[in-house]
């Protein structure tokens, strides 16, 4: 979000809402009405005096109603803009002509009631639509005792009482008497899986979110008693079973299985009763019920649909299709995030990055007409030579690092160190505002040196860097402590010794900040083209991406054709013909002039870096270089190949893309079958795969459905653990059900068994509800195996890009990095990141290709000034250096009569092997000099430690 | 009977309260963005290591570890 708000090409207009959307892709006129805030923006110094002096008490509806605010306010402290607006239906002045307090007590001079209702019309090209997801009405909330009994809240409310800047300062508390409760339950599915509300959908984030609730509340309170009422446990997401199962584990979390129909008060405390599937009832008293509230469409839904002319599905949500997740009906409005349908925020992003795509390939010609750029202000060169004046600034991280770190005491131990003039703690450092105050602080104080005590330099640093800029300090200026990551984090349960180790890794990065130099920035050109890894649809997605927003694309597929596991498919999940979209996007890809396909063919290697990467393609016993600015990885995933089950022994036994297969080819196979058994999870979530696949819940019965299409006296039965029809999905399970489809859950202790007869096959597996075993003789067993990683191990090795515990590519970040992996210029979609369908896959293909098209279109990337510098006086040009460098990145040439080395900056990786062994130390690294790591070693000891 | 020493010298340990300070050079790439990554599991280990990042464990000058030494670290862990 504070990358957003400080882009100069991003222009916010809050407070605003379209009215009218005229025109065609390319040439959109927008309409659009924005409300007055009564403070500008630009003077606002979000000093907070306002709401100080308002003498009027508005709920504050940021924190879901359970604190007070003023009139004048801001939602959060790191919102964006950083300003604080009046709310007007509240404020005096506004409404009576009277007050007028917070407008004299505003030293800015920032609140003006002058303000009226704007109409702006904007030229735009391409429109996104990201109005994200509404709430569930308060009406199917009191069916569980919502608004009636205090200590009923939803999972928003509960969430912000989790939360450290929240109205109780993550103090959870029940309402009614302020006390902390001891037990407490979490009801699922309000508002979703539930046709009487009209949301017949699953929301999808719902069981996730009530885990990590419960697993904050436990951090905080290890004392509680949580349960969590499930219909099935939806963890469906990439690692989100590990997460479950750590909760269930490590916290010791309640997993039950049940409805629960309603909550009464007894005694001041809440009363559930319940049905288990083996039909025991049950009854217990709680102390607080949360309800997971699920995901609804927005509010202003029907609006946006009239308002951009687009349609919407039967849920009020934006309608889109399997082929073309981001694409709404209308040409050039795009669409992204929960509007599209309930997501999680991984998802979500990469929807928005997607769309960013679509958009790019829209504008393609316009580009750079209408861009600005930044300019830094020229630096100040004399300041940075002066004696070192360091500001140290201790972050609070919330309470990620407060919460165990005594920031204060680090702060004030700070002001003791050499060279330091200024110590202060922040509450969240990377925050807009913050960033303000840090730049306003180094300004007035002359400061020529910043340590910022907070995070990981490797997320972090950038920012700090060009808020360094920002104000005419060389970014090389700045260091960081990691105290959050590697201190706060890891030490939770020892506070003291964490202090500690936070004191002394100030006092080391303070150490090193004082002999930190200022540094060149220098940028290096980028060859205009990328690599695409895997010819399938996320490889052909992104191709056709990136070919359109006008770069050249090698795609390469290790196969004789393109297609990938999409050749396997027959119908999608929306019961579209998956070969047509197949034959559509090769044929696209095979007459796309941006687009080279080479077949059979694979990654020897790659060297370079992002922007000027040279790699080595073998192709049918020959190998051929390749130079390209960026890569994608889009190598794919595989069916899991089932073990026992009487796999391969037994005809009858299949799995789900078979059965796709031989449906596709006719239904002649079925012709005398009777009972159909489905088994669920054959390879996901168990000994050899521990990951949920994801789809398979869906595609089975889709292929159920398909099935009875064809056959209606089919039995079918399907023995599950979780029914994952996540999304809209869940209409397809309802519609399996009112068809008579027979459902039974299993357990991994008893998994069902498929015995081989004389004559065909039988399927023994235990029942709950009826509490005995069942024995089914099966005309046919269809297996989901699930999605297992393809050949990433090699891959991963070649380019330096680590694998999951699942062996899937690990993301740079889950939720703010989503389809980058840690090698800079290297991107990530489809099954090579874990199992997801074509629909997102093509989302995040898409998303990949927008990444990937940054530095494409930027045509420059500014190389880490982290570099090798030789001097040359000290240089003996004995040539240790160049044998040693692994990147050929520093040579000998003849200056004068002498050999002297010479670092190729362009290259240079800066890992400083050629600095650690010349003998003359005439090497000296970017950042990392000699001098500077000794003062880190020698600030390693408290007391102090002098080089002799 | 490797483990059995382990073990005997962390009954050392516990028995004379000995807690070691340990200097660590981390690679940038790897091993800081593996203890970045610990936190992010929240995997909890003993507050004995101080960090000093590089950017490859190539940057590691032998003067560093004996400086390390010098300074009073027990122990000098490289990651890389």
């Amino acid at each position: 979000m504070v990358e957003a708000g400080r882009s100069p090409n991003i222009e916010i207009i809050t407070n605003a809402r379209l009215e009218a959307l005229e025109g065609k892709p390319g040439q959109f006129l927008a309409k659009v009405h924005q409300a007055p805030r009564y403070i500008n923006e630009d003077l606002c110094t979000a000093c907070g005096m306002c709401t100080m002096y308002c003498p009027r008490p508005v709920v504050d509806t940021y924190n879901e109603r359970l604190d007070i605010t003023r009139a004048p306010h801001i939602d959060y402290a790191q919102a964006i803009p950083s300003s604080y607006y009046i709310d007007a239906k509240a404020c005096l002045r506004v409404n009576y002509d009277t007050c007028n307090l917070c407008a004299q007590t505003c030293t800015a001079g920032a609140i003006d009631f002058s303000q009226k209702p704007k109409k702006l019309e904007l030229n735009v090209g391409a429109v996104v639509l990201a109005p994200g997801f509404g709430k569930v009405d308060d009406e199917v909330l009191e069916k569980f005792g919502y608004g009636k009994y205090p200590d009923v809240l939803t999972s928003f409310e509960f969430e912000r009482l989790t939360c450290a800047s929240g109205p109780t300062e993550g103090h959870i508390v029940r309402p009614s008497d302020n006390k902390p409760p001891k037990k407490i339950a979490f009801l699922q599915c309000i508002g979703s899986r539930d046709e009487t509300c009209g949301n017949g959908y699953c929301s999808s984030v719902c069981c996730m979110y009530a885990i990590k609730e419960a697993s904050v509340a436990k951090e905080h309170e290890p004392d509680l008693d949580i349960s969590i009422f499930f219909m099935d446990v939806r963890t469906m997401g990439k690692g989100f079973d590990e997460a479950r199962k750590r909760a269930q584990e490590k916290y010791g979390i309640n997993v039950i299985r049940a409805r629960v129909p309603r909550v009464d008060q007894v005694d001041g405390k809440l009363a559930l009763t319940w049905t288990t599937p083996d039909g025991e009832h049950h009854s217990g008293i709680f102390d607080m019920v949360v309800l997971s509230v699920g995901l609804e469409s927005p509010e202003d839904a029907e609006i946006i649909s009239k308002v951009a002319d687009i349609e919407l599905n039967h849920y009020d949500f934006c309608k889109t299709s399997v082929d073309a997740p981001l694409a709404t009906t209308r040409n050039g409005v795009l669409v992204a995030g929960a509007f599209q349908g309930p997501k999680d925020i991984p998802e979500s992003v990469t929807q928005a990055s997607g769309a960013a795509a679509i958009a790019s390939e829209l504008l393609s010609d316009a580009r750079n007409t209408e861009t600005i750029t930044v300019t830094f202000p020229e630096e100040n060169v004399e300041l940075e030579r002066e004696e070192p004046r360091i500001g140290v600034f201790v972050c609070h991280c919330g309470v990620n690092i407060a919460g165990v770190v005594d920031v204060k005491a680090v702060r004030d131990y700070a002001g003791t160190l050499p060279g330091v003039v200024l110590y202060e703690d922040t509450l969240y450092s990377c925050s807009q505002d913050a960033l303000k105050s840090i730049a306003e602080k180094i300004k007035e104080n002359r400061l020529n040196r910043v340590v910022i005590s907070a995070c990981s330099p490797r997320t972090h640093e950038p920012l700090f860097q060009e808020t360094l800029r920002s104000i005419g300090l060389n970014p090389a200026l700045v260091e960081m402590a990691n105290i959050r990551d590697q201190c706060a984090w890891v030490h939770a349960q020892e506070p003291e010794a964490a202090t500690e180790k936070a004191k002394d890794l100030v006092r080391m990065a303070v150490a090193k900040a004082r002999l930190l130099e200022p540094l060149d920035q220098p940028t290096v050109d980028v060859t205009p083209s990328a690599l695409i890894l895997g010819g399938g649809a996320a490889g052909m997605a992104s191709a056709l991406s990136i070919a359109d927003q006008g770069f050249k694309v090698i795609l390469v597929e290790k196969s004789k054709e393109l297609g990938g596991n999409l050749k396997r498919l027959t119908w999608t999940l929306d019961g579209q013909d998956a070969k047509k979209v197949l034959k559509d996007m090769v044929k696209k890809v095979k007459a796309h002039k941006n687009i080279e396909v080479l077949t059979e063919a694979n990654l020897e290697s790659i060297s370079g870096y992002v922007g000027n990467f040279t790699s080595t393609i073998s192709r049918k016993g020959k190998t051929e270089m390749v130079n390209h600015g960026v890569m994608i990885i889009a190598t794919g995933g595989r069916e899991y190949k089932p073990k026992g089950y009487a796999y391969g022994e037994s005809p009858r036994v299949l799995t789900q893309l078979e059965l796709e297969e031989k449906l596709s080819k006719g239904k002649s196979f079925l012709k005398n079958a009777r009972n159909v058994v489905m088994i669920q999870c054959v390879g996901s979530r168990g000994e050899d795969m521990s990951h949920c696949s994801r789809l398979c819940c869906t595609q089975a019965v889709k292929n159920a459905l398909k099935l009875k299409e064809v056959k209606s006296d089919l039995n079918i039965f399907i023995f599950y653990r979780d029914m994952r029809t996540y999304g809209f999905y869940e209409d397809l399970y309802r519609k399996a059900r009112k068809q008579g489809i027979h459902f039974i859950r299993y357990t991994p202790e008893k998994r069902p068994e498929v015995i081989k007869q004389a004559r065909g096959i039988k399927v023994k597996a235990f029942d709950p509800i009826l509490g005995d075993d069942l024995e089914i003789p099966a005309s046919l067993v269809v297996l989901s195996p699930g999605i297992a990683p393809g050949e990433n191990e090699e891959l991963s090795k070649v380019v330096k890009a680590p694998l999951t515990s699942d062996g899937f590519f690990l993301e740079a970040h889950a939720k703010l990095r989503p389809v980058e992996v840690a090698v800079d210029g290297v991107y990530l979609c489809g099954l090579a990141h874990g199992p997801k369908s074509l629909e997102e896959s093509i989302a995040q293909a898409k998303a990949a290709a927008a990444k990937a098209a940054i530095p494409l279109a930027k045509g420059k990337v500014a190389v880490a000034p982290i570099v090798s510098r030789v001097n040359q006086d000290a240089c003996i040009g004995c040539g240790i250096c160049e044998s040693l460098c692994p990147f050929n990145a520093i040579r000998l040439e003849k200056v004068g009569k002498r050999k002297k080395a010479q670092t190729i900056t362009a290259s240079c990786k800066g890992c400083g092997i050629c600095a650690s062994h010349c003998p003359t130390l005439a090497i000296s690294m970017g950042g990392f000099t000699d001098e500077a790591i000794m003062a880190q070693i020698h600030a390693f000891s408290p007391e102090g430690c002098k080089e002799e | 009977m490797a483990q059995e020493n382990v073990s005997m010298k962390e009954n050392d340990m516990a028995q004379t309260g000995f807690e070691p300070r340990i200097l660590g050079f981390f690679c940038h790439w790897c091993c800081y963005a593996a203890a970045d990554s610990a936190g992010v599991s929240r995997y909890q280990y003993p507050p004995n290591v101080r960090v000093v990042r590089v950017m490859c464990t190539g940057r590691i000058d032998t003067r560093f570890i004996l400086e390390a030494f010098k300074c009073g670290a027990d122990g000098v862990f490289t990651g890389g």
